[in-house]
């Protein structure tokens, strides 16, 4: 049995994962609790979230975020791919920034958007 | 003049003007001090902002511009580098001044005002750490500012004060950024913190939280260079001869949140000195009829969900008291005649908000939010009114003061109580949290 606390809301549920019995889990709120505790426990993952260099805009930063969770062992991959990229102002919340970043399934994209002055 | 001038162009002020436009105010000013609406969203770029309005998962900024958009789709008026100096309430509401980067100082009349602020971090001179005072101690929101929106780094060795939020977002961000975050250390025996966040911001990246810790000394001549922490006992006072020191060049505060309130308080609002926000009533109005405040200048929130809820409740009854509405209904402010409530907190409860409750202004039921003063296990909320009767009770299992509660007690009930009612926790006994 291992306890964990779901990180998938702010109510932090505090969840009991039995691993002898098919990840089955109690203590969660709500069912998403039940998959994180299943999937925290088999194959970790986060969303990331960073922010990419941008000419041209109100900012010299643009905040991005992988579109889903990534494995959590990628985690530091994904902020090296992130390292060089540049993007141009005018960006667009939701706007592709890297496409399946580090073979992740997952695309970086904008979170904002960023006129350009 | 206006119908409505809504101080700050927060989460708290954008939910705040739409609704007040929804309801059908056609006159209204944003003033915001920052080059762009938002707010502190702008640099939260994390993500778990959202899940209980939009019922999905967003960043800050993702939510800020979900407002923004909104925003646009009304007629509301915004003024962005403009800075509100004062409000001077009168017999039809209030003259604020403001002076602009573009349009200057100027004086705009207004029937109503929302107070949305927002609040700002507590610093070193506001909690008094010993020690040298060199570069690289900074707040963790200015931090934050600095690596996300700015682009600059800190440091590269860090040492983190508090377990707020704030903090330990920026402990996960800065070792994102490739610095060493050492520790983090609260003086408490617990973490300020959501739980979510120790587990995905601390332990996620191996780094030790020191509870019951604090800081007693900085040292380094004109950059941090180390940083020693001590062990502190029930008074928190520290405890000689168990100095742990840290070398590290930066040091960031995540020491608590103070509601801004030098225009409330030059405006005679009464502060109510747990929240160091405005004592207000169940619809955000404040002690000045006319000016309501909500989002974080009222109480500090933990989510942007229930700022923006809050401050829906606020612009949906600043555009009633400007239209006239509730005078209509008969329920207009508080009269010698109208039943009145006020909210006392009993054993265990830190704040309650609101502080007043106008009975007949209350619609089904009446939402209050507190926080708890210490952790607490298996718990009953009692709400017990003048008499000593108990007129609700609600379970929880577990109770923190880092974390906002909320209960809702239906009107039915608050008709019914007999003089003021006193919110309290009692907590089961036999069981363990
Ligand atoms: S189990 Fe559901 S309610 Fe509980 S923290 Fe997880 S997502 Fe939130």
């Amino acid at each position: 049995m291992k306890e964990l606390i779901c990180i998938v809301c702010p109510q932090g549920c505090r969840l009991k994962v039995d691993e002898e019995h098919g990840f089955a889990v109690t203590g969660n709120g709500c069912p998403r609790g039940a998959e994180y505790g299943r999937v925290e426990l088999t194959a970790p993952t986060r969303t990331v979230t960073s922010t990419v260099r941008c000419e041209g805009g109100a900012h010299p930063r643009c905040p991005v975020k992988t579109d889903r969770p990534v494995p959590k062992g990628s985690v530091f991959s994904v902020m090296e791919a992130l390292e060089g990229v540049a993007l141009a102002a005018p960006v667009k919340v939701g706007q592709v920034v890297v496409e399946n970043v580090c073979g992740t399934g997952a695309n970086v994209v904008a979170t904002r958007d960023l006129p350009s002055v | 003049m206006y119908e409505l001038i809504v101080i700050g162009g927060g989460p708290a002020g954008l939910a705040a003007a739409c609704a007040a436009w929804d309801r059908g105010l056609r006159r209204i000013l944003i003033v915001e001090r920052d080059k762009e609406l938002g707010g502190i969203l702008n640099q939260c770029i994390h993500n778990g902002f959202g899940l209980h309005h939009f019922k999905e998962e967003l960043t800050g900024p993702e939510y800020a511009g979900r407002f923004i958009q909104l925003l646009k789709q009304t007629g509301v008026e915004v003024r962005l580098d403009t800075m509100a100096l004062d409000i001077l309430p009168d017999a039809e509401g209030a003259a604020v001044h403001m002076v602009g980067r573009a349009s200057g100082y100027r004086v705009e009349r207004t029937r109503a005002i929302i107070l949305a602020m927002g609040c700002r971090e507590r610093t070193r001179g506001a909690i008094g750490i010993p020690g040298t005072r060199p570069a690289g101690v900074f707040t963790a929101g200015a931090a934050q500012r600095y690596v996300n929106m700015e682009g600059w780094m800190p440091g590269n060795r860090v040492v983190i004060l508090g377990s707020g939020d704030i903090g330990l977002i920026m402990a996960r961000r800065m070792t994102l950024e490739g610095a060493k975050v050492l520790a983090c250390v609260e003086v408490m025996p617990y973490s300020g913190g959501l739980n979510r966040n120790i587990v995905q911001c601390l332990h996620d990246y191996d780094i030790p939280l020191y509870l019951s810790h604090t800081v007693t000394d900085i040292r380094g001549k004109d950059r941090v260079e180390q940083v020693v922490v001590s062990k502190v006992d029930e008074k928190r006072s520290p405890i000689p001869g168990t100095e742990m020191v840290f070398d590290c060049d930066t040091l960031l505060l995540s020491v608590g949140l103070i509601p801004e309130n030098e225009l409330s308080r030059q405006a005679g609002v009464e502060i109510d000195p747990r929240t160091n926000g405005p004592e207000v009533w169940q619809d955000m109005e404040t002690s000045i009829p006319g000016v309501f405040a909500c989002g974080n200048v009222a109480h500090v929130h933990d989510l942007v969900d229930f700022v923006t809820e809050e401050s829906q409740r606020a612009g949906e009854a600043a555009a009633d008291y400007v239209i006239g509405r509730r005078w209509e209904k008969g329920a207009g402010r508080p009269t010698s005649d109208e039943r009145t409530i006020r909210l006392k907190n009993g054993d265990g409860i830190g704040y309650t908000l609101p502080q007043r409750i106008a009975v007949d202004r209350v619609d089904k039921l009446c939402t209050v939010a507190f926080r708890v003063s210490r952790i607490c296990g298996p718990s009953r909320i009692v709400a017990t009114d003048g008499a000593g009767e108990r007129i609700a009770a609600f379970n929880r299992d577990r109770l923190a003061p880092g974390e906002m509660e909320r209960v809702a007690l239906p009107r039915v009930l608050l008709e019914k109580a007999a003089g003021d009612v006193t919110l309290s926790v009692e907590e089961k006994e036999g069981e363990s949290a």
